[in-house]
Order: C-alpha cells, then structure tokens, then sequence
C-alpha cells in the first residue's frame, strides 16, 4: 500500500479545481435490476455483510437512491464503472 | 426494483435451475435442452445488439456516470474512456454464456458471466417494454415479455445459486 502523503494545498496558493473537490456514488432505484442481484452486487464490490448490503438495497428501493462510496474523482470512477460492469444504474456527484 | 418474473406466474416455475453443489464443488445447471436453446438464441440476439452500444435500448446497460449538467465534458470523456471496455466485457460475458450453454456444471466464475450476461439483456429487455416500477405480475402477452420474465427467474437463480455457496 501506498504511503505517499496525500498532496496538500496551502490556502491561498494555487487554484482547487471543481473536479478537485470529493464526489459520492450514487445507485439509483430502477424497476429492472433485481433486489436480490443489487445485494449480491453490494457484497461482492464493496466486501459489505449481507445484512448491510441488503439494507443498502433497500435505502435504494425505498428512498429512490443511495449513496455507497465516497472519494476523490478517481476512485469515485472506478466505484461507478465497476457497478455499470454489474449493471446497476450509479452515477457521481460532488459531495456537498 | 424489479421481481423475479416467472417464478411467481406458476408453480411450473418453482424447480431449482441452478444450485451449488458443495461436495464436487461445482454449480450444477438443471435446465432441459428446450431452455438452453431459449438462453442460446436469446444470448445471440444480444451479442448482435452490442453492435450499436448507443442505441436507445441499451441506455441503462450503458447509463452515464455523471448526471450533472455541469459536469458534460466528465461525462464525454468517461464514455470515451470506458465505454469500448464496458462492451468488450459485455461481449466476453455472453461468449462465456454461449460457449456453456450445454454445460451441467459452471464454475463460479461461470456463473458469475452468466448473471451479468442474463442482467444485461434484462436491462435492454426491460428499457424496450419500458417495464414500471411495482407492477402486477401477469402472463406475458409476446415473446419479449416471455423472454424477460423467463431471464428474470434465471438471474434470480444464479443470484440464489452464488449466495447460497457462501
């Protein structure tokens, strides 16, 4: 593992970007995918119980959307592709 | 979310497909060769629709990752990134499907391809019947209605079939 210190910017030196700034990953309820596939997706990509990714599903199914990680853009990425790879219906934003 | 279509529709339905076998430690695949020649046919009408990714019916096997407006030109340059590679997967997928569609025993690697295949044309199936939220399960009235709620019941299985080897 890597232990770079993470890049540090000093107030009032240089610019922060937009795409700087930390995004979410949201999964979004959808009538399609299977409740019982969105659990099985949830443990397998992001190691969770299957108590806890059931309760995310259902965070989806009910509240019409979940957000299941959170990072700089990069990681984020990878977070949604690996989820469009499954076939879920994920997207990001900034976390505001 | 979606249901598991035809398992609810008969008990005709309510026969394993496919199940762990833990003492040869292999997926078992129960199906007749009646539905393995649905799955065939099925997977080949799909490997012909990865042809056009942008075409409408495949905007949820291949949705954005950024929703946002603002964010257009993150979006552009995702879909140029990834989108090539998220169609070769695709492809690969349903290739490992047709390759074991007679098979009587999957690795879970197998059957790994087979639920993201399954899901991938249930996606493009369900963006063309334009399938809502919570609705009443009734017999199919065409074949894409016969063909999603029969893909339904098998990722219910294989979904069934993994969970239950953990």
């Amino acid at each position: 593992m890597s232990t770079a210190p993470a890049e540090v910017k000093e107030p009032g030196t240089g610019e922060v970007t937009d795409v700087d700034l930390p995004w979410k990953v949201i999964v979004w309820n959808d009538p399609i995918n299977l409740m019982s596939y969105v659990t099985f997706v949830f443990q397998k990509l992001f190691g969770y119980s299957h108590e806890k990714a059931h309760k995310l599903m259902l965070d989806v199914h009910q509240k019409g959307k979940a957000v299941v990680s959170h990072g700089p853009r990069e990681k984020a990425e990878l977070d949604v592709f690996r989820l469009h790879e499954h076939g879920l219906w994920a997207t990001m934003e900034h976390d505001s | 979310m979606g249901d598991d279509g035809a398992r609810q529709l008969s008990p005709l339905f309510n026969r394993r497909l496919i199940r762990w076998d833990s003492r040869a430690g292999v997926f078992r695949v129960e199906m007749d060769s009646r539905l393995r020649e649905v799955l065939r046919e099925l997977m080949q009408q799909f490997l012909s629709m990865l042809d056009d990714p942008d075409s409408p019916v495949l905007k949820r096997v291949f949705p954005p990752a950024y929703s946002d407006p603002a964010h257009v030109a993150l979006q552009d340059e995702y879909r140029r990134l990834t989108q090539e590679d998220l169609v070769e997967r695709r492809r690969v997928e349903v290739q490992t499907v047709l390759d074991s569609v007679e098979a009587r025993a999957l690795s879970e690697e197998q059957v790994l391809a087979w639920s993201r295949a399954v899901n991938g044309l249930r996606l493009a199936l369900g963006t063309y019947l334009d399938v809502k939220e919570e609705e009443p399960i009734r017999m199919p009235r065409n074949a894409e209605e016969s063909a999603y709620q029969w893909l339904s019941w098998l990722l219910e299985e294989t979904v069934e079939a993994l969970s239950g080897k953990t």
